[in-house]
């Protein structure tokens, strides 16, 4: 079995070398997507040439789900072809066992300075299995001239941005830009999408699928109403092919011009403003609308960490370089060229970081109380609750089930997949 | 059908056991390595079927009875995926059969260009699903893909159409994609068929006068049915497991898959490889029995064929 899954790991992960030859050879696993990529091969290059080792960057898939499943199999089977893997906020309780205790390698101190929640939700069993590197919070993004140019301002409710978004898009479409649509957001059936509608639930304060003593709460008028209020956009303010669109997909059809609003990660932000891009200077990022007057503005944790595997043959040079990677410094660094946003609180301060990314302190608030999804308490469980959630989502969205049934018939599945509440 | 190369001695003799003896020797390390490869793979999946195998828990398996087949009995996703599987296999088999029929027709007369049109038929068949399934996922996508452009500008649709979304409509994009992809394939074997038919049959027939719609059903028909039926299982048989143009073609949800996708995802994604194998055993019993009533349906085929 190892040496199948082994086998199976190696062909489906695809090994980047890089140059330079010293006493150790770390393999990183950081991040697949341009930016950040390049970001992320920056930095090791930088922690090589400073302690004279060697890195080697390995890419995988692009989408979560599919990594996970990718690091499993080599964690599985005790591979040590990756010595430092990049994990989703989610995966520490999936993955936590076979990761090494940081502790010993990184000072108290130096963890004091990250976001606790983060560190906290890294710490599993005790033992700090991963360092934070950067979070993520849900945000809004909207076309700063198209808004000023139909007199409107950025929406402080979910009815507001489908008001404003109708008669922007419209206008446009008149205007002879039929290619036009109000609002893209990510509503693929897969991780994100349960991150997007769980703002939405949120927002309309109907709870966050699991509460943290275990109990499903999923069927309850707010979360009703909020998941009918998304399904209202389809079709009007968003293209039916949001249900397949994913970070990327949202984004191309934003930063090609083409849509009023976007829900997205901070990553955009940089992307949006690269000196290619059509609406560079023309984007404005908010945090997401509230449900209605007595709701409130929500996004989705989320955020990647750095962790070193169990089974790597380099585990203080890992650590080293993890400890580098997520060092105020190249916090600041990744900040200021991919508006990743920092886990360290002081650079919420730095005036570079400000410049480069105003919305992190007006935003502040959004970053530090965002929305957990509900990992921690379902456990191992926590992908089938993904999966069974999104599905219910998506079925909605895509008009082929009524929210009142959908939700109830995911309270019951959930609760017997609970056994009580005790998962 | 064939002379054999040198006469058959008769059974039970001397030469006929040794004969047999190096026969087996011959097939012996054919053997071996397919037992290494496929059959113990096999073996070892229809054994993690039984067990509460994960992928997240690093301790040894324990043996749970049916329990697994019991879990997906009662999964409706479980049955979706069923549904979903047969009707892209029945659809896709059909329709695949009935283009590759008429486009092998059309190859087996003589014209100019006959070779030159043969090999390029094959293109689609000779790329690789995922790509060609990656290449279609853009065609097909509701902003920039040229087939809602083409169908906007003829004017049968009066909005762009987000094909791989709706769960119907992305059969139908599946079911096009398959059927573009291996109607070549279904076309080389039936043409392959087409070409050993006797000239004489068919003079036979144009002195009798009869009509050509008569000819193929009363002569070509019946002369091909033999070949067309391994074709035709073939093709079901790989319907049957299809992954690739699900997973890259569909949003993924539950309700959009097929059972290849679904035994994935709870090996992989849920880390349930108990599961999972248990889904990927349900589907090879069923590519089994497939297989099965094909032989027994084709031995009279077969016999007839022989006589």
């Amino acid at each position: 079995m190892r040496h199948v899954l082994f086998a199976m790991s190696v062909a489906t992960t695809l090994v980047v070398p890089t140059v330079a030859s010293a006493a150790e050879t770390v393999a990183i696993a950081c991040g697949t997507v341009g930016k950040e990529f390049e970001l992320c091969k920056q930095g090791s290059e930088a922690w090589a040439k400073k302690t004279g080792n060697e890195v080697k960057l390995v890419s995988g898939p692009t989408d979560a789900s599919e990594q996970l499943t990718v690091f499993q199999q080599q964690l599985s089977a005790g591979s040590s072809d990756i010595d430092v893997f990049r994990v989703d906020i989610i995966w520490p309780g999936i993955l936590g066992a076979h990761f090494i205790d940081l502790k010993p390698y990184i000072s108290d101190d130096v963890v004091q300075q990250h976001f606790p929640a983060i560190v906290k939700n890294n710490t599993v069993d005790g033992k700090l299995v991963a360092m934070p590197w950067f979070t993520d919070a849900g945000v809004l993004y909207y076309r700063s001239d198209l808004l000023e140019k139909h007199g409107q301002k950025p929406p402080a409710t979910w009815e507001e941005l489908a008001a404003t978004a109708k008669l922007v898009q419209d206008a446009e479409r008149k205007a002879g830009n039929d290619k036009m649509v109000g609002f893209v957001f990510e509503a693929k059936a897969a991780e994100t999408l349960t991150c997007n509608a769980l703002e939405w639930i949120d927002s309309f304060g109907g709870g966050s699928i699991v509460a943290d003593d275990g109990k499903v709460t999923i069927d309850n008028p707010k979360a009703i109403k909020a998941i009918q209020t998304a399904a209202s956009w389809i079709g009007t303010i968003s293209p039916q092919g949001v249900l397949n669109y994913e970070e990327e997909g949202a984004r191309g059809v934003f930063q090609s011009g083409n849509a009023v609003f976007m829900r997205n990660w901070p990553y955009a932000w940089a992307l949006s403003q690269a000196p290619d891009s059509p609406v560079k200077g023309k984007v404005g990022v908010v945090a997401l609308p509230k449900g209605g007057a007595d709701g409130k503005s929500s996004g989705t944790l989320g955020g990647w960490n750095l962790a070193v595997s169990k089974y790597s043959k380099h585990q203080k040079a890992a650590a080293d370089l993890v400890k580098y990677l997520t060092s105020s410094e190249e916090q600041k660094r990744r900040a200021i060229q991919g508006s990743f946003n920092p886990t360290i609180t002081s650079l919420y301060k730095d005036p570079e970081v400000l410049k480069a990314n105003p919305f992190f302190g007006t935003l502040l608030d959004t970053f530090t109380n965002a929305v957990a999804r509900p990992a921690k308490v379902t456990g191992a469980k926590y992908s089938r609750v993904s999966s069974d959630f999104r599905n219910a989502v998506h079925s909605v969205l895509s008009g082929s089930g009524k929210p009142e049934e959908k939700l109830k018939d995911l309270q019951k599945k959930l609760t017997a997949m609970s056994k009580k509440g005790k998962w | 059908m064939e002379e054999s190369a040198s006469p058959t001695p008769a059974p039970g003799s001397m030469l006929a056991r040794q004969r047999v003896r190096s026969a087996w020797l011959f097939l012996l390390p054919t053997l071996v390595v397919l037992a290494g490869v496929a059959g113990w793979p096999l073996f070892r999946t229809f054994w993690f079927a039984f067990t509460n195998a994960s992928l997240a828990d690093p301790g040894p398996p324990e043996y749970v009875g049916m329990e697994n087949f019991a879990t997906i009995w009662d999964d409706p996703d479980w049955w979706q995926s069923v549904r979903n599987t047969f009707l892209f296999t029945g659809v896709s088999v059909t329709l695949e059969t009935v283009l590759g029929m008429v486009i092998a027709l059309t190859l087996n007369t003589r014209f100019r260009g006959r070779g030159v049109l043969r090999a390029a038929v094959l293109v689609p068949w000779a790329i690789p699903t995922v790509v060609s399934a990656k290449m279609w996922g853009w065609m097909f996508h509701d902003v920039y893909g040229v087939i809602n452009e083409m169908l906007l500008h003829v004017g049968w649709i009066s909005g762009p159409i987000a094909w791989t979304v709706d769960p119907k409509l992305s059969m139908v994009a599946i079911i096009a994609v398959d059927v573009w992809k291996t109607t070549p394939f279904m076309t080389l074997l039936l043409l392959a068929a087409l070409q050993m038919l006797p000239e004489e049959l068919y003079e036979a027939a144009k002195l009798d006068g009869a009509h050509p719609v008569m000819v193929f059903f009363r002569i070509t028909l019946p002369l091909i049915r033999g070949p067309m039926m391994v074709a035709i299982i073939f093709r079901v048989l790989d319907a049957l497991r299809v992954f690739d143009l699900f997973y890259i073609l569909t949003s993924n949800s539950s309700e959009s898959m097929s059972m290849a996708v679904y035994a994935r995802q709870q090996m992989f994604e849920f880390q349930d490889l108990g599961l999972g194998a248990a889904a990927a055993s349900l589907l090879f019993g069923l590519i089994a029995l497939f297989t099965v009533v094909y032989l027994v349906l084709g031995r009279d085929s077969v016999a007839q064929e022989a006589a």
